[in-house]
């Protein structure tokens, strides 16, 4: 493309989609927050309404929910940690893409760790 | 001839900066918050039956212990801050309109506040085997609390 601006470091680039995905995850994982503060506070107020709601927590779609939750905060940690690691150490920005790969493979690994074993006791008992 | 070109560098301005406190928040909370929120999804959602264990019992189980409670209660405020102070980094990107913003923002910190409290509340009076009602619920959850009521 003749009109792309050239040398440009970030814009389209790993740079950019990992910030991206940082704030997707960030505001996902945000929302569930409210809500499930409010839900683990009924435990003070109503037992029964507590196991009430957590029985939707239990159910396959919002399981399914619930994994893509974990995969959300497992990004948005990793790269939290790439973040630091690009402020503070010395060779951080020079290394970012190649962390932005970590990342994405330390993700996909501890996902791998946990999607089967959640998956099973979500499956299990419907 | 060489022309040698400086490293910008910024004045250091005397004076409190809230948002470099609030820049190293958020790192210092994301490290602590991956060892608290790995630690949480791994004792609620791989040990056991996971998920399908998790009732009233499981809380009160929980929060028998003032490990959990200090780890819920700790979790709880960092986390509600750095999501909030997220949100706000968003709120300041996106919203053009300046009394919007403004209000998103009070907004936002309105919510964090109340959550905060409403939480810290809810595990600091939480007592399972006080009253009427825990214990009806107990009774039908099974022997995990029943037998923590009764000091067995």
């Amino acid at each position: 493309m003749a009109n792309r601006p050239a040398g440009t470091l970030y814009r389209g680039k790993v740079g950019m989609w990992s910030w991206v995905l940082h704030r997707i995850t960030g505001i996902a994982i945000f929302f569930f927050l409210l809500v499930h503060v409010l839900d683990t506070a009924l435990v003070r107020i109503d037992p029964a309404g507590y196991d009430a709601v957590i029985a939707t927590y239990k159910t396959w779609y919002i399981g399914l929910g619930e994994t893509g939750l974990v995969a959300a905060i497992l990004f948005h940690s990793l790269n939290g940690i790439r973040i630091i690691l690009i402020d503070f150490w010395r060779k951080g920005a020079k290394f970012q893409n190649i962390m932005f790969w970590i990342v994405i493979g330390l993700a996909a690994l501890l996902f791998l760790g946990f999607a089967p074993r959640h998956l099973i006791n979500v499956f299990s008992h419907i | 001839m060489s022309v040698v070109i400086e490293t910008p560098r910024s004045r250091k301005r005397p004076g409190f900066n809230l948002e470099k406190y609030g820049w190293m928040y958020m790192r210092l909370s994301g490290v602590l918050l991956i060892i608290l929120i790995f630690g949480h999804l791994f004792a609620n959602l791989m040990v056991g039956e996971g998920i399908h264990a998790i009732n009233f019992a499981f809380v009160a189980g929980k929060w028998a212990s003032p490990f959990w409670q200090v780890w819920d209660v700790t979790m709880l405020v960092l986390a509600l801050i750095h999501g909030t102070n997220g949100m706000r980094t968003l709120v300041n990107d996106y919203a053009e309109v300046e009394w919007i913003r403004r209000t998103l923002v009070w907004l936002l910190w309105i919510v964090c506040a109340t959550l905060i409290v409403i939480g810290i509340l809810a595990l600091t009076t939480f007592t399972p085997c006080g009253d009427a009602s825990s214990l009806a619920t107990l009774a039908k959850d099974g022997a995990n609390v029943a037998s923590l009521c009764t000091g067995k």
